[in-house]
């Protein structure tokens, strides 16, 4: 790795004014993504600033109004082991648990992992290959190059990449917050509004900037939470990223769905929220197979594969299918 | 705040014993117990995080020391192989990984054990994993089956391919008496 200095924040304001002022400095806690960034050349920051000290952010509280409150400083593994998180977000606990290994969960954070950057080969080659995130206006090498595993949707000739957390795919389907301090106080992030598409500025994976700080994230209580599911589909069975995967969630009447949040990971820059396969879903049986997958199909009329993945675009469907039923037997 | 680039010292227990290291702030922790304590047991594989030979315990709970830096862990309870034998006695999980001829080149070993010592006590903490039926349920020790101890145990790779070795390993070293 390259030299960089390393202090400890003492306070949260400090922390947020030390990053503000600092375009060279990067916020440190788990280190998971950022040490293999740094160890790839993929990250060149001057100074880290450990923020594991930083008070109030680590808990995880199950609210009285059935909500949910994830410190962002929690540890994947704590929040996934939660009861309360288990029983009446069972979509979250899963998404953890199918993500990494049982090493980095106990290191790696909540707030680190909706800020992991893409596992695109080129993006973490340091061979430093064309590529727009690592390097900007160097040109993309994945868009007529090994794009197995890219997007299927909302990508730009500047950069096909998708992103790679399970839990955010979860926290899109049951519209969750991100809660950030910066510069100006505290807002809330809708977390579909979080991540972006990559446009011609694919070096920019979210929203934030310089001077954001993420101290929690937040699930509103919702009807479908508790009859939810996440079904990842890889390459290998264990310790690997998702070709595609689907975050369900339900409430139904009887056998009939009431309401249905879908959101897919694997396939686009961000969590991919299938909106109009919703709204198809209004009403419709949970053991008429055929209803369910044309209404998933809804979602799919803009998909565009690359060269290497259209597999993915059916691969997708039946995955958001048999998440959808594997939901409905918990309804 | 203060910040330097420069070496610092870092106080911390390694296997029971309290430490001092002077560290660049960019020493992994696995380099530092490797180079500077001469604790050589813990092994550097792929050297990002994604073969597990480098796990140890941090307070108590299995981390990869290559992904994680030395200057950061002022305070902590550091435990790495070699602090697993009591009083000249190899801990159970070193004497299953033996009996049921859990290794061949042995480069894994150290992280599978370490690994495989803190999964255990995490099953005994009642955590599911992804191979769990129901993560709504709650989860005992006795859930833990072979398909349990072997995606618990997937983020430590062994590239002679001792895996059914090293899950009877794990699972005799459980076994009552």
């Amino acid at each position: 790795m390259h030299p960089f200095a390393l202090s400890k924040a003492d306070n949260t304001a400090n922390a947020i004014t030390a990053h503000a002022q600092d375009p060279k400095l990067a916020f440190i806690a788990g280190g998971t993504d950022l040490l293999g960034l740094i160890k790839d050349r993929a990250a060149h920051p001057e100074r880290l600033l450990d923020i594991n000290g930083l008070p109030d952010m680590a808990g995880v509280e199950a609210l009285p109004d059935g909500g949910l409150h994830i410190g962002a400083l929690a540890r994947m593994s704590d929040v996934a082991a939660d009861m309360e998180v288990r029983r009446r977000f069972p979509v979250i606990a899963e998404a953890l648990l199918f993500a990494a290994s049982g090493q980095l969960r106990n290191m790696a954070t909540m707030g680190g992992n909706i800020m992991q950057r893409t596992r695109c080969p080129y993006f973490r080659d340091d061979d430093d290959p064309p590529c727009n995130k690592r390097r900007p206006g160097s040109g993309c090498s994945a868009l007529h190059g090994l794009n197995r595993n890219q997007a299927i949707f909302g990508w730009s000739e500047a950069c096909v990449a998708t992103h790679p957390s399970d839990v955010a795919v979860a926290f899109a389907a049951l519209d969750a917050n991100v809660v950030v301090r910066g510069r100006t106080g505290q807002r809330s992030i809708p977390f579909t509004g979080f991540h972006r598409l990559p446009g011609a500025t694919p070096e920019r994976d979210n929203v934030l900037d310089r001077g954001d700080l993420i101290v929690a994230i937040e699930v509103p209580a919702s009807a479908e939470a508790r009859s939810s599911h996440y079904l990842k589909v890889r390459d290998r069975q264990s310790y690997e990223f998702a070709l595609v995967s689907a975050a369900v969630a339900i409430a139904t009447e009887g056998r009939r769905i009431r309401s249905a949040r879908l959101a897919m990971g694997g396939v686009a820059h961000k969590p991919w929220r299938l909106t109009a396969a919703e709204a198809e879903l209004r009403g419709a049986s949970l053991d008429d197979s055929h209803a369910l997958r044309s209404a998933i199909a809804k979602s799919f009329d803009d998909a565009r594969p690359l060269a290497g993945n259209a597999f993915k675009v059916e691969l997708a469907q039946r995955a958001a299918l048999r998440a959808l039923q594997t939901a409905g037997t918990r309804a | 705040m203060s910040e330097s680039q420069e070496c610092v010292a870092v106080k911390l227990e390694v296997n029971g014993e309290p430490r001092i290291i002077t560290v660049e702030p960019r020493t992994t922790l696995l380099d530092a117990l490797r180079e500077q304590l001469a604790l050589t047991g813990t092994k550097k594989g792929c050297d990002r995080g994604e073969c597990g030979a480098c796990t140890v315990h941090v307070d108590g709970r299995r981390v990869l020391s290559c992904m994680t830096l030395a200057a950061m862990q002022a305070g902590k309870r550091i435990t790495t192989i070699e602090g697993l034998e009591h009083e000249g006695k190899l801990h159970p999980l070193q004497a299953g990984f033996i009996e049921h001829d859990g290794f061949q080149c042995g480069f894994c070993t150290s992280g599978q054990i370490m690994s495989a010592v803190a999964m255990i006590e995490e099953a005994k903490a009642g955590w599911p994993s992804a191979a769990t039926a129901d993560v709504r349920r709650p989860f005992t020790i006795a859930d833990l089956s072979d398909a349990e101890i072997r995606e618990r145990m997937s983020g430590n790779l062994c590239r002679c391919a001792c895996y059914p070795n090293i899950v009877n390993g794990i699972a005799g070293a459980m076994a009552p008496g």
